[in-house]
């Protein structure tokens, strides 16, 4: 079986974003990371792969051409990776067909999608490649069963879970408790290292959107402290309640 | 959130992408697996045995070996892995120290085909622990005067003697035991534990490594068939070039251990208000934590040096000596100024620092303790060797 695992390079969540001055965009110096959605769906092919059989190829899309996303994808076990340039400023359609683009050149029976990337949470790319391609896709997955060439995914929808099922190819986007990702093992790690990524320079689209200024969130209201011991649970529930309205 | 960069000299630019890989790769599983639950292993005095397969799943016995189904990684990335193993727990890194340096090493570096066959995959995948008999009751810093011995008999060896403050002693498969034979030449030898003659005990009441086997080896008329002798030792330099192997990681570990506790005296100095102003705005604190830092880029810098030069082949033991004393020596110092700022605190099981402050009175003494390597650099320098 041929899956192709789409992955984005995202900041982490726990780097301290800055605007720049001008505010055209983020500081780049910062740590950066595979987007955890796109892990989950690199370890569901992997898995996958394990248990059928076959090959898994990691796709990106930097606009900075860089490929430290998809060498951690090596290290975890996939079998090839293909590093797409460009994509600057770009709107999820853009991005959407220029995946699109590269995996229409490509055999393969599934392609799994993060859910969502934490850097701009549009939530659209893999339903657009979907479509793009015309063939079915299942979104916010949390189970997936494949059984021949057809593939029963469970989806998480308002208050419970909704079971599909369809035939390969097709598209299938991958939310938290599918799986628990695996570390790239040590020995993987080397192995990546001998691997070649190849660097495709895309089509450039026209700049669909353009970016007209960045804000920092505004600084967080100090913690106040409501009282001490078990006398402040009252009030605490209180404010909790009233004024946070948490409870 | 992190608000300052503790690599202040930008050391990280010095390591290769994939080795920074593989250091946050164990960084990661370290504080998902090992930080959790380590406290209580400390305080319950067990090893956390559940770790040992996800540690092998990793690739990190053995990982600076080339083949036998070992990652292949140089000595620096090795070393990055010892240290973030050490910044969760020194009785967790000896474990890795033992089976990779002091188990795997040898039977590498000394053992026929044959046994390199028969054991270094398995060991890689920990189907099989290890462990390394040196040390003994009346012979520590001077293994020259060991006791064991070893007699051949037909196609066997018999061993009698006793070997104490052995790490993973009582989990292990097999032992790597170190005997005198009737040449006085000392002999390596792989004793499997189900050998007539093999005993191993757990030395319980100990104050330091409470997350880690330590025990003794009981050789009492041991049975040891003959192609289990490692062929290719020779006498008592082969012990000690495991040692060296095995101090090169401790000299990196012990920086880890080091690393942790910085951050958390940083962390509680900045968080603890007392005078109503927190405790790192008192010169004292500051002073404190301005010599952790020192050390520990010092420290860094050492090991790295070293283990480049360990990966260009132009290293000594000399050199190995240097590291593991100064780092050692110094993460103990930093544990003990860590303990010291988070006041009462400190003192608990809540916090690290005191947790590593006692396992560093461990790693001081074993692999060569402070004054032994003070002495191997004291030769180095004089010419004149100080144990004679
Ligand atoms: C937790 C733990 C795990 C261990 N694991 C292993 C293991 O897996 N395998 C193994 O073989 N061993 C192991 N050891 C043993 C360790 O290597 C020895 O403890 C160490 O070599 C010191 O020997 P000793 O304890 O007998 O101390 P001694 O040699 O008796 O030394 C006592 C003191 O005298 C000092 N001293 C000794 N000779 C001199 C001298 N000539 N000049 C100045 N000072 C001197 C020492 O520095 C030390 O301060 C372990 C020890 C510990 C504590
Ligand atoms: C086992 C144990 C038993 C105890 N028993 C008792 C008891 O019976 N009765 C009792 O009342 N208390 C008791 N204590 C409490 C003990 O007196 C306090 O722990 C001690 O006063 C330090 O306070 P702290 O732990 O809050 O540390 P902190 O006051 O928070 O100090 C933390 C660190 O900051 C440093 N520091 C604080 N202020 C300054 C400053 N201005 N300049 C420079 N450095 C500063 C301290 O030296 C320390 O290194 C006990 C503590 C322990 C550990």
């Amino acid at each position: 079986m041929k899956i192709i695992v789409c992955v984005k390079r995202t900041p982490d969540t726990t780097t301290q974003i800055r605007v720049k001055p001008d505010k055209s965009g983020i500081e780049q110096d910062i740590e950066w990371i595979l987007n955890p959605y796109d892990e989950l769906a690199v370890e569901e092919a992997l898995k996958l792969k394990e248990k059928n059989g076959g090959i898994v190829t990691a796709i990106s899309l930097d606009p900075d051409a860089n490929n430290s996303v998809l060498r951690r994808c090596l290290a975890m076990g996939v079998d090839e990776a293909c590093l797409l340039k460009g994509g600057k400023n770009y709107d999820s359609y853009s991005v959407a067909k220029l995946l699109a683009d590269e995996i229409k050149q490509r055999e393969y029976n599934l392609v799994l999608f993060g859910k969502q990337a934490i850097d701009d949470d549009n939530y659209q790319v893999p339903s657009m490649v979907a479509t793009l391609l015309d063939v079915p896709w299942v979104s916010v997955v949390t189970k997936v069963e494949v059984n021949g060439d057809s593939v029963c995914a469970t989806r998480q929808i308002e208050g419970g879970e909704e079971i599909m099922e369809t035939k390969f190819p097709c598209v299938i986007s991958c939310q938290r408790g599918l799986n628990e990702p695996r570390y790239p093992s040590l020995k993987g790690i080397m192995l990546a290292k001998k691997k070649e990524i190849p660097v495709k320079e895309i089509a450039s689209l026209p700049e669909s959107v353009a970016v007209t200024g960045h804000e920092a969130p505004s600084p967080r209201p100090p913690g106040r402290i409501v009282g001490e011991g078990s006398g402040a649970v009252k009030e605490l529930v209180r404010l909790l309640k009233e004024e946070a309205k948490v409870l | 959130m992190k608000d300052f960069d503790p690599d202040i000299l930008k050391i990280d630019d010095l390591l290769t992408d994939d080795e920074k890989m593989v250091r946050d790769t164990i960084h990661q599983f370290v504080n998902k697996r090992v930080k959790p639950i380590i406290g209580k292993h400390y305080m319950e005095g067990t090893f956390p045995k559940h770790l040992i397969k996800e540690i092998a799943d990793l690739g990190l016995l053995g990982a600076n070996i080339s083949g036998y189904g070992c990652a292949g990684m140089n000595n620096v990335a090795y070393g990055l892995c010892m240290q973030e193993l050490e910044r969760g727990d020194s009785g967790v890194r000896s474990f890795a120290s033992v089976q990779s340096g002091l188990v795997m090493y040898p039977i590498l570096a000394f053992g026929s085909d044959k046994q390199k066959e028969t054991y270094l995959p398995r060991l890689a995948k920990a189907e099989i622990i290890g462990c390394f008999g040196l040390t003994e009751p009346d012979f520590g810093s001077n293994p020259a005067g060991m006791l064991t011995k070893c007699v051949k008999k037909g196609s066997k060896y018999i061993l009698n003697g006793t070997k104490r403050w052995i790490t993973n002693a009582d989990i292990a498969d097999i032992a790597i035991v170190w005997a005198r034979n009737e040449k006085n030449e000392i002999e390596g030898f792989i004793v499997d534990k189900k050998s007539k003659g093999y005993e191993a005990r757990e030395i319980k009441e100990k104050l330091s490594l409470r997350a880690s086997d330590t025990g003794e080896l009981i050789l009492e008329d041991c049975e040891v068939p003959e192609e289990n002798k490692l062929p290719f030792t020779q006498s008592l330099k082969s012990p000690l070039m495991c040692l060296t192997q095995a101090r090169y990681g401790i000299a990196w570990g012990a920086m880890g251990a080091a690393l942790d506790c910085f951050e958390e005296a940083v962390q509680y100095s900045k968080t603890r208000v007392q005078f109503d102003k927190p405790i790192g705005a008192f010169q004292m604190i500051q002073e404190k934590l301005v010599y952790m830092l020192e050390e520990i880029v010092k420290g860094q810098l050492l090991a790295l040096r070293v283990g480049r030069l360990k990966d260009e082949n132009k290293y000594n033991h000399a050199m190995v000596s240097l590291a593991k004393k100064n780092n050692v020596f110094q993460a103990l110092t930093i544990a003990r100024i860590a303990r010291d700022i988070l006041g009462a605190s400190g003192i608990t099981i809540e916090y690290n620092c005191m947790r590593h402050m006692c396992n560093l009175e461990s790693v001081i003494t074993y692999e060569g303790t402070h004054n032994v390597h003070t002495l191997v650099l004291g030769n180095y320098i004089t010419g004149i060797d100080a144990f004679k």
